[in-house]
């Protein structure tokens, strides 16, 4: 289900063109064409205003010098080619938020995956009573806001707060999470599991749902054990949904801003600084070339990702 | 059980195949108890914290029950933080872009769906690129457009970016397309236009689309941070998340009696919604793929 809507458009871009329709008014294709772009006008006028023209703007921005300064006078910006981008790369708070955004995504992704699944495993496998209660709650943390999110949060952190008093009771003494280099950003990634992971929950439980109970529990007759037949018949049959998760999972983990933005201000010492946020603080510096290049850093490394995530689940199917 | 060690026979396989289920079952619903705890945790603490007095917050060892339950910090909030005042910005902004969007997306949905017409591919192309730009791309140049228009600091600012999404294109137009071409071939024939035929025959069969459409985008927007950050210069035009998160790195910082008030203020109203359309949330998330 989820995955054919998701990959209808790609796929039919292919293969499937109508033939042409014979319009009882005549005129057909022109007239057509009026009345389409008619349905369309209010969204193609915002949209081209607000959407495409500042991608395309930002992109001509991350080849010129322009600051906050020049908005006014546009005739004072220079071409610099691609100077912004060789001048990243040799900013290390640039290189460290991009070696931070690395790490959120190849620690945050798989544990996302992996817990969103087995909840939706367990949700799915039998148990019927409560499994809409369970559904519900598991979800509530994807519909709040970040801002209040990290209010709470903030305090659960504390040297003294709730996270290291139950870390103490199994007897292990919590570091000061958002004040420690070390573990603010594994407590920014907990934090952000927490909140995302209702999502593919969701999309895992709908995969599941379409997947027939008598495949597994043939295998299950024929001798396979539970964990066995998960393997080799449930997860092979969950592959489209699994590529669905992992590109939606990247293309949000990647532009992980939020979190450090409203938790720590990219600190301490930078070990929270992301790929958006430092691209943020440019902004606010005023640097607006620098800020462009580096969310261009960031277009190309989404880009490439869903690339290289479509090539790998297709050609293992 | 000992009695199972000394058993032998099938009478040891029946016990063992009969006693197996419930115990997987038991650790299976424990496990999804602990879960949940750790799910509802933080939710707990903020609603319980928000009725108690700041001393009992900050107080170590800190208890989860409040002692005094006061409503002292809802009413600061609302008398000296001026949130009803957010709180009615919020509304009006998520409002304006959920008709902007039930309106606008659902109509572009039906011509990309069910009319072939020049430019149509280049343009959906356009829509399905836009899913996957983080917006952090485009919001210098949106911020500078929007101020050059006049427009910094105005509802028509925080709203107009947002008055449409690809998103809501997109999934307008997955849904348009499962409408059988049948029954807009059959209106067509009969003599209906185009407008006639997206106002009598598409609209309504779209009505879960729109539902889906319009939790979605309120959602979005009711927890959109980072434009009306920018956005917003003066307290009269910030939205409830801006204001809580200047009030929580201002001179209010350490009031955490407040600060848990107005993190209720924001999440209780989306999670009164949720708790009453529960089954939309999920299953258009589910059904789409996408938030």
């Amino acid at each position: 289900m989820t995955t054919a809507t998701s990959l209808k458009p790609v796929r039919e871009r292919a293969s499937t063109r109508k033939p042409a329709q014979r319009s009882k008014h005549g005129s057909g294709r022109l007239r057509r064409t009026l009345v389409a772009w008619a349905f369309c006008s209010p969204f193609v006028l915002l949209f081209a205003t607000f959407g495409i023209w500042p991608v395309f703007s930002s992109l001509s921005m991350s080849v010129t010098d322009i600051t906050s300064r020049d908005v006014q006078t546009p005739f004072s910006v220079n071409f610099v080619g691609l100077e912004n981008y060789t001048a990243l790369f040799d900013d290390p708070t640039f290189v460290r938020a991009a070696l931070n955004t690395l790490y959120f995504v190849a620690v945050g992704i798989p544990l996302t995956m992996v817990l969103s699944l087995a909840v939706a495993v367990a949700l799915n496998s039998g148990i019927q009573r409560a499994k809409g209660f369970f559904r519900v709650a598991y979800f509530a943390p994807v519909v709040t806001s970040i801002v209040a999110v990290a209010v709470v949060w903030r305090y659960l952190y504390k040297p003294d707060g709730m996270i290291n008093s139950v870390l103490s009771l199994v007897g292990i003494s919590g570091p000061d999470w958002l004040n420690d280099p070390n573990w603010s950003m594994p407590a920014l990634i907990l934090m952000a599991v927490w909140r995302h992971f209702g999502i593919p929950m969701v999309i895992f439980l709908a995969g599941l749902q379409s997947i027939p109970p008598e495949l597994h529990e043939a295998a299950v007759v024929d001798g396979a054990s539970r964990w066995r037949a998960f393997r080799s018949v449930t997860l092979p049959l969950l592959r489209p949904t699994t590529l669905v998760v992992a590109i939606l999972l990247s293309i949000s983990y990647l532009q992980f801003f939020e979190e450090p933005f409203v938790m720590t201000s990219g600190g301490p010492l930078d070990s929270t600084t992301s790929i958006s946020y430092y691209a943020y603080q440019q902004f606010g510096f005023g640097n607006y070339g620098v800020a462009s290049a580096a969310s261009y850093v960031l277009v190309t490394a989404i880009a490439l990702l869903s690339l290289l995530q479509f090539r790998i689940f297709r050609a293992r199917a | 059980m000992t009695a199972t060690t000394t058993t032998t026979g099938p009478a040891f396989r029946d016990r063992r195949t009969s006693r197996r289920v419930p115990t997987a079952r038991l650790v299976l619903y424990g496990a999804l108890v602990l879960g949940l705890l750790a799910t509802l945790a933080p939710f707990a603490w903020m609603f319980l914290g928000s009725v108690k007095p700041t001393g009992e917050i900050v107080a170590h060892p800190s208890s989860w029950l409040p002692r005094s339950p006061t409503f002292a910090n809802f009413e600061q909030l609302l008398s000296k933080q001026n949130f009803g005042l957010y709180f009615l910005n919020s509304t009006v902004v998520a409002v304006a872009c959920v008709l902007g969007n039930l309106l606008f997306c659902s109509m572009a949905g039906y011509a990309f769906a069910k009319i072939e017409f020049a430019g149509k591919r280049l343009l959906f192309g356009l829509v399905l690129t836009m899913l996957i730009i983080p917006g952090v791309t485009t919001f210098v140049p949106l911020f500078v457009l929007v101020s050059n228009m006049g427009l910094g600091n105005s509802y028509l600012g925080l709203i107009l970016p947002f008055l449409v999404t690809p998103f809501g294109v997109f999934i307008m137009r997955q849904f348009i397309r499962d409408i059988p071409d049948a029954l807009v071939e059959a209106a067509r024939l009969d003599g209906a236009g185009e407008s006639r035929i997206f106002l009598r025959v598409i609209l309504p069969l779209t009505r879960p689309a729109l539902a889906t459409l319009a939790i979605l985008t309120f959602l979005a927007q009711w927890n959109n941070f980072l434009w009306p950050l920018v956005i917003a210069q003066t307290e009269d035009h910030y939205t409830l998340p801006v204001a809580l998160a200047l009030f929580s790195t201002g001179a209010n910082g350490t009031n955490y009696g407040l600060l848990l008030a107005g993190a209720v203020t924001v999440v209780t109203p989306i999670i009164l919604l949720f708790l009453a359309l529960q089954r939309h949330f999920i299953q258009g998330i589910a059904n789409t793929g996408i938030k």
